[in-house]
């Protein structure tokens, strides 16, 4: 067995209780477990960003123009150093099944989440983005979980997102259509929250047009 | 119907014993081997995904008709698996699946070369033939520096071999030989000629030395340099330099190979440089291989009488190499677990601190560098780390160059390429496993390079002989002995 990120061999642990089952399928090595740091301690309620008690600036600033469009992020890992590689490789890429080497901890955590009976969608690419990559990432996310997306949005123009300062980036308008009004809670799923602007375009659509409550999964924040 | 079955026994053992040969030698029968002469010298010779390819797709059908490109399967069925026909990868842990919007279909693709964009089965490569005209320069070399005897007799044979066409060439030449300058005189008949000549070289800080160092010595021709991050990667000179992972974009495209520390990919992707560096060579071209330290295959090679060498036993300043002093010292681990050095070892350090030198300390890895750089801060030396995913990696190196400081500590990573005018060599735990042959003589060739300082003091502090310490110390002494007697 070889590691998916660092393709390192994994020497299975053989005790006397392993022996006896059939052998599990290790993903990942230890040093890129350890890597990867799940968030566990103390976050923003809002959008789980980590290290921080109570809501942080950012979510009051969104609470001051938005009130109550969006409900709340949950987030697997810390988007750190090792997070920003992973994506690199995995989503610019386009190393697919990167993505099987953190699969389990994503599943357990979603587990945790709650949104079991949610509406789950994906935010969608524009079709020539979609087509350098070959797959949607949220997508991909969301057929780890075997879960079914459910596609419910257009996409105006390209995204360009990571060129553009802060500022401007949570002012810009909104580039999604919404295709049909939903009237059950929804669940977001992306890979990274940075700046929040992405899911809570979705959501003030979603608002809009009668859904009742509107929160996202990512797996770095 | 007996000869009927015999037949059909032959042909199955003829097509098994083919997929065997395919599986097992790099076959590169899939490269067209019509070529069609163009005016496209940026697709001359080049493996290219559509999206490297700047031009409508309008465009791209014409170049296929007229057979300037030739679409070919990226990624090939092999007896056991794939073989990605870019990067040669055929591992089947480096091959993903995945559903693709484009083709609606699982599809395959490479991980192994994904870093210069993915190779996806259902995406053809586009050959560009490598039939284009390059100019004839006359004269084209202004270097005016003078060669030494050995260096001139193999320039010479570098000469004759540019002259025959097709032939290898292993240049053996140790540390300091001053291989740039011997190279000019066949590279300037291969420019005379209207040849297409690359330097591959495994490190990109040896691209980014050599350009400026080659657009003096060649000022009137056309060159590029190309490396991960190179602003220009079009490649359409008649002149290349290139790290060996560049490669990659290139078959059947260079009439004269430059192959540079031909022994430097002892990693995991070693057989992936190997694989591109043939194939980037014409089928008939000259190919020059560069090395101070061969590694057992080329040996093999050479003693078989495969393989034609060349050798230069002698520095450019002509004076012998530093042989390493083996320094037995019983107690060096139990001190290093501590962080620290045995007594002797740190009086040895403190004379030599005293000499105008300064000090390479050489440590098996970055752990313990960092550990002694801080040992030595704290005994009042100035001292720096450095290690290859170091940021300030480059301005550390460039500082003491300056002399900015005395002491620079580091791990194999520095053992080839960077070079300092003066400076003793101190390898500490030299018998550990990273320190093999090839590594300790280049390390060893740190010392003694300039001609106001030919020499220097090299050290290997070790806990018992290995057969790399010994093996190291008996090749310096062998160049040295042939640099004597000729
Ligand atoms: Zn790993
Ligand atoms: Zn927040
Ligand atoms: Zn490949
Ligand atoms: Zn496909």
């Amino acid at each position: 067995m070889r590691c998916l990120i660092c393709h390192e061999e994994i020497i299975p642990e053989v005790s006397w209780v392993t022996f006896w089952k059939p052998p599990v399928e290790i993903k990942m090595c230890g040093d890129c477990r350890a890597a990867l740091e799940k968030i566990d301690g103390p976050c923003c309620p809002v959008c789980h960003r980590p290290d921080h008690k109570g809501v942080c600036r950012d979510c009051e600033q969104w609470s001051d123009t938005q009130f109550g469009t969006f409900d709340k992020n949950v987030a697997v890992f810390r988007y750190n150093e090792f997070g920003k590689k992973f994506v690199a490789r995995w989503k610019y890429r386009g190393d697919y099944v990167l993505f099987q080497a953190i699969k389990k901890e994503i599943q357990r955590k979603w587990e945790m989440t709650g949104v079991e009976k949610h509406i789950i969608v994906p935010v969608p690419l524009s079709k020539q983005r979609e087509a350098e990559r070959g797959f949607n990432q949220s997508e991909a996310i969301i057929l780890a979980l075997a879960k079914e997306p459910i596609s419910l949005f257009d996409r105006l123009h390209s995204e360009k997102q990571s060129k553009r300062g802060k500022k401007e980036r949570m002012q810009s308008e909104n580039p999604f259509i919404l295709r049909r009004p939903v009237h059950e809670s929804v669940v977001i799923v992306d890979d990274i929250y940075t700046t929040g602007r992405t899911v809570r375009h979705m959501a003030s659509r979603l608002r809009e047009y009668g859904c009742p409550s509107v929160s996202s999964f990512t797996i770095f924040r | 119907m007996r000869l009927k079955q015999a037949l059909f026994l032959d042909r199955m053992v003829n097509k098994l014993m083919n997929l065997l040969r395919s599986n097992t030698t790099t076959d590169y029968s899939w490269i067209p081997q019509h070529h069609t002469p163009h005016r496209y010298p940026q697709f001359a010779g080049k493996l290219l995904l559509r999206q490297e390819i700047p031009l409508s797709d309008e465009q791209i059908d014409h170049l296929v008709t007229s057979s300037v490109f030739t679409k070919v399967d990226s990624i090939e069925p092999h007896l056991w698996g794939h073989r990605c026909r870019r990067c040669g990868n055929k591992a089947s842990h480096l091959f993903g699946l995945m559903p693709h919007t484009s083709c609606k279909k699982e599809c395959r693709y490479c991980r192994s070369c994904i870093q210069m964009g993915r190779v996806l089965e259902c995406e053809p490569l586009y050959v560009g033939s490598s039939y284009v005209s390059w100019t004839a320069h006359e004269n084209p070399c202004a270097w005016q520096g003078k060669l030494t005897v050995y260096q001139q007799n193999a320039a010479d044979q570098l000469v004759n071999l540019v002259e025959k066409g097709a032939g290898e060439k292993l240049v053996w030449a140790v540390c300091g030989a001053g291989k740039t300058e011997m190279l000019f005189p066949a590279i300037t008949k291969a420019l005379e000629t209207g040849k297409r000549v690359c330097l591959a070289t495994p490190r990109t800080d040896v691209v980014r030395e050599l350009l400026p160092r080659f657009q003096k010595a060649f000022p009137e021709v056309r060159m590029q340099a190309l490396y991960g991050d190179s602003p220009d990667k079009t490649g359409d000179a008649p002149l290349i330099l290139a790290t060996t992972h560049q490669l990659l974009r290139y078959g059947r495209a260079f009439d004269v190979m430059i192959v540079d520390e031909v022994d430097a990919f002892p990693f995991h992707n070693d057989e992936s440089l190997h694989y591109a560096c043939k194939r980037a060579a014409k089928m008939d071209a000259s190919i020059i291989y560069l090395t101070a330290t061969p590694r057992k295959v080329q040996k093999k090679r050479m003693r078989k009488k495969e393989l034609p060498v060349v050798f230069v036993p002698k520095r450019f300043h002509g004076h012998p190499l530093p042989v390493p002093q083996l320094k037995l010292t019983p107690t060096l681990h139990r001190f290093l677990k501590k962080g620290e050095l045995p007594p002797k070892l740190l009086k040895q350090i403190a004379e030599q601190q005293t000499s105008p030198r300064q000090l390479l300390l050489f440590l098996p890895s970055i752990k313990k560098a960092e550990e002694m750089a801080l040992l030595l801060k704290g005994k009042g030396y100035t001292v720096e780390a450095v290690h290859a995913e170091d940021i300030d990696r480059a301005e550390k190196i460039a500082a003491f160059r300056k002399k900015k400081y005395r002491v620079l500590v580091t791990t194999t990573i520095l053992e080839r390429g960077v070079t300092f005018p003066s400076v003793d060599v101190f390898v500490i735990d030299a018998g550990h496993g990273v320190f093999d042959e090839a590594a300790l003589v280049q390390i060893a060739g740190r010392a003694g390079r300039s001609h106001d300082d030919p020499t220097g003091n090299v050290h290997f502090y070790h806990i018992g002989k290995t057969d790399a310490l010994l093996n190291a110390i008996e090749s310096i002494e062998y160049m040295n002995r042939l640099g004597r007697n000729t």
